[in-house]
């Protein structure tokens, strides 16, 4: 089996930074990256977008060109393109590349996946027309595509005001924007905001972008409950309840945001340990401050660990590129010390907004473990709320009995739609506020692999 | 906690739910003590294969009587456990190997049962239309196919309930003594006391076998299974071929479960298995050779469920040897989910009568130490 010194999964802000640090201590690395090209979700195209759009999509984007050129100069290989189906706990992946399929290795792994928008299964959220907000912000940062329509937001978080603003400059036509964020949330978000103000650039900029959009009349419903998207075989309008009235708003585009969190499939196939974060609302690997996992040999860098945002990610992948170099033998505990210690100054200092941000942006609690019974809550399996309620009040208490009984989560997604609210409703009807009864185990491949490629699998000659 | 029955079973699988099952039927209210949740391991993930086909000669009488038990398993449990019988084959590619097929069945004829029979490559095609041409023949078996694992033993389950059985997960044992009126079992959620106790532990059984001084040689193994995405029906039969190991049959829904006894590496301890995919290559190897039509189907999902196994692949049913009131029926070697119902039967009728119609000579836990000896 092709075997590495060093493998970094993903190549968005922590990867980059992670494989760079790590080469540059003079580690054999190999960065694997599912996308054509290094940057990521949030620096997606950064090396090949045309400049205009690049200015549209504002000056943090582009800082993440510098973090690309730095990776290009370091002595880290990097393969694009590239599908991951498998790790395990023996630190060996299997990959697939143009078709090929094969297993490599190495003596450490450094995981930097990222994250993922939460899926809240609201009434109405398969229908056609109905769309995350990141995908809508894949299709703006990759060929430039807005929708023509008119479209509204709704939702819960940063990013919502962040696209929302960049389709106000793109001139797209906001229908309107519908904020889900339970009102007290702004009451439980005041004590963080001393800690956030010293992070205040974030603060500014979200203030910076509600004033324009509200200026360029945008039309902004705040506190929006029983929220639906209506319609027949297409999204017709959505429906909510604002300030105790039913609204209406014909629409055939709705962008939905409810907030990022971990994906943390790879890390779960990898068998490492893993928490609920109470705050994020979602399961978090457990890690230490250099990033090591449960699973020796094995460490979880950036938005994949907890979401902290793209400039964290940054110095927790130079962090976790320092410990690499530890593990390895290229750097003793205090050279190691020394050398992460300004990152881990900075990265406190980012982190800072977030206990601000995850008040002010937590979803309704209910959206996520209260869905009416018949919302669609496995959109691959068709398994309604209702259907799993039944399970669990049959005596399936955990979110993998569930799945057993009623095959929620066992579709070709894996259960990457439907996990967290599973997870939720399950701790809701059984009124475990701990979540100990923990998500779906992860079984592998991960990502689709035919039977020929399997058949096809090059597993490299054993060194031994 | 300090709990007094009459009857103990140690495992909340297929196996000790079924005992429980019939104990009830019979008015005896048994308490299953399971360690993590009722068909956490191999009772609820296999392939749900419900075969009589080429099974050891020895299990024949069982695997016959159990049959009968499947097609109204409603009867039995008060749910369909989505079994479908639509017969299983297993194919021959060369004359050579259908003819060894026809010594199995004059084997199996020869101990008066006829549910085995050879069909020729025309009734094979007619069959099985989309498998790859040039297979000469099959073992058949008409009324073979499958269940959802986890379904009957969710309805093995409720049944057992309401028949007056109690469940306790989450409940180890960790030793057990003779006591005045039968035995006692320190658990990790206290003691439980019976006079008799029924070990149904499966890939764990020999740890509690080693408790009363029984142990046996028993290997944990962890079985892959492979589902791909749904497809058109196509196939009504479960597949196996003679000289590979295939399991192949399309459920329901469309997906395509695919095993045949490939192993992931096991760490017995953590109960974590890995899916070794240069393994699970050969097994896809074996797929696009009996099926070319499968090559650019996509798999979702592999899997493993712990199982043990005996080295001459045929279970331990019956007395223990060593202390009485004490029963065992674990080590069925990944065929015993279609052995399930009659398996509870035949504990019930040790407990309660002493005896048992069907022979279970075979099975007997002291094979392993004559041969020791």
């Amino acid at each position: 089996m092709e075997r590495h010194e060093l493998i970094v999964i993903g190549g968005g802000p922590s990867g980059l930074a992670a494989a760079t640090t790590a080469a540059n201590a003079g580690i054999e690395c190999l960065l694997i990256d599912e996308q054509a090209n290094p940057g990521g979700q949030i620096y997606r195209a950064v090396g090949t977008i045309p400049e205009q759009r690049a200015s549209l999509l504002g000056p943090d984007y582009n800082y993440g060109r510098k973090l690309v050129d730095q990776f290009n100069q370091s002595s880290a290989s990097y393969l694009p393109g590239t599908t991951l189906w498998n790790l395990n706990s023996q630190r060996e992946i299997g990959i697939l590349r143009d078709g090929q399929a094969s297993l490599i290795s190495a003596d450490r792994i450094i995981i930097a996946t990222g994250a993922m928008e939460r899926p809240v299964p609201f009434p109405g959220w398969t229908l056609p027309g109905v769309m995350s907000a990141g995908a809508g912000q894949i299709l703006l940062k990759s060929s430039g595509l807005v929708p023509a329509q008119g479209v509204v937001l709704a939702g819960v978080g940063p990013l919502l005001l962040l696209l929302a603003w960049q389709y106000l400059h793109a001139g797209v036509k906001i229908h309107a924007i519908l904020d889900m964020s339970p009102s007290g949330n702004i009451w439980r978000a005041l004590p963080h905001l001393p800690g956030a103000l010293l992070a205040h650039h974030y603060i500014l900029k979200g203030l910076r972008y509600q004033m324009q959009l509200k200026m360029a009349g945008v039309k902004f419903f705040s506190g929006v409950t029983e929220f639906h998207a209506v319609g027949g075989d297409l999204l017709e309008a959505v429906e909510f309840t604002h300030r105790g009235g039913r609204k209406r708003i014909d629409t055939h585009l709705l962008l939905s945001h409810f907030g990022v969190i971990p994906d943390s499939h790879l890390s779960r196939c990898a068998g490492c340990d893993h928490t609920w974060d109470a705050n994020q609302l979602c399961w978090r690997p457990v890690a230490d401050k250099w990033g090591n996992s449960s699973v020796d040999g094995i460490a979880i860098v950036g938005d994949g660990s907890g979401i902290g945002g793209a400039v964290a990610a940054r110095h927790a992948g130079r962090i976790a590129g320092f410990e690499a170099a530890r593990a390895l033998g290229r750097m003793d505990e205090k050279q190691r010390d020394d050398a992460a210690r300004e990152d881990q100054g900075w990265m406190r200092d980012d982190l800072r907004v977030r206990p601000f941000l995850e008040a002010r942006f937590h979803p309704p609690a209910e959206l996520l473990s209260a869905p009416p019974d018949e919302t669609v809550v496995c959109r691959c399996e068709e398994i309604n709320a209702g259907a799993i309620r039944t399970a669990i009040h049959a005596g399936h208490k955990d979110a993998n009995q569930v799945k057993f009984l009623t095959r929620c989560g066992m579709g070709p997604c894996q259960g990457r739609q439907c996990d967290n609210a599973v997870s939720q409703i399950v701790a809701r009807e059984l009124g475990d506020k701990k979540m100990i009864s923990g998500g779906y185990r992860i079984r592998p491949p991960i990502r689709p692999l035919t039977i020929e490629q399997l058949a096809a699998l090059d597993e490299g000659a054993d060194p031994k | 906690m300090n709990a007094k029955s009459d009857v103990i079973i140690i495992g909340g699988g297929l196996m000790g739910l079924s005992t429980a099952l019939h104990l009830g039927r019979r008015g005896i209210k048994a308490v299953v003590l399971e360690k993590a949740s009722p068909g956490r391991h191999a009772s609820g993930v296999n392939a749900g294969g419900l075969r009589q086909l080429n099974r050891h000669i020895a299990e024949i009488p069982l695997t016959v009587a159990a049959a009968e038990i499947w097609k109204n398993i409603r009867e039995l449990v008060d749910d369909d456990c989505d079994v479908v019988l639509n017969g299983q084959v297993r194919v021959a590619e060369s004359d050579a190997q259908l003819q060894k097929l026809q010594a199995r069945v004059d084997a199996v004829k020869a101990q008066g049962y006829q549910h085995e029979q050879i069909i020729d490559s025309e009734t094979l095609y007619r069959l099985v239309p989309r498998l790859v041409g040039g297979c000469v023949g099959a073992l058949y078996n008409p009324d073979d196919g499958s269940a959802r694992p986890f379904h009957a033993a969710t309805a093995f389950r409720h049944k057992a309930i309401a028949l007056g059985a109690e469940i306790r997960s989450g409940v180890e044992v960790l030793a057990i003594e003779e006591s005045n009126d039968g035995w006692k079992l320190d658990t990790n959620q206290g003691v439980f006391s019976a006079a008799n106790v029924v070990n149904c532990a499966g890939a764990w059984a020999n740890c509690f076998a080693a408790m009363l001084g029984e142990s046996v040689p028993l290997t944990p193994k962890a079985p892959t299974l492979m589902v791909t995405e749904r497809l058109p029906p196509f196939l009504d039969l479960t597949v196996g071929a003679e000289g590979y190991q295939l399991s192949f049959k399309q459920m329901q829904n469309g997906t395509v479960i695919i095993g045949g006894a490939h192993l992931a590496k096991l760490d017995f301890e953590r109960e974590q298995s890995v899916i070794d995919f240069a393994t699970l290559k050969t097994s896809a190897q074996t797929v696009t050779r009996f099926f070319p039509h499968m090559a650019q189907v996509r798999i979702v999902r592999s899997w493993a469920g712990i199982e043990g196994f005996m080295p001459d692949n045929i279970p331990v049913i019956g007395k223990s040897a060593k202390a009485a009131g004490i029963f065992h029926a674990f080590g069925f070697s990944a065929h015993g989910f279609q052995l399930s119902p009659i398996v509870g039967r035949i504990l019930s009728e040790l407990i309660l009568d002493g005896k048992t119609d069907l022979p279970i000579e075979p099975f007997d836990i002291r094979r392993f130490n004559e041969s020791e000896s």
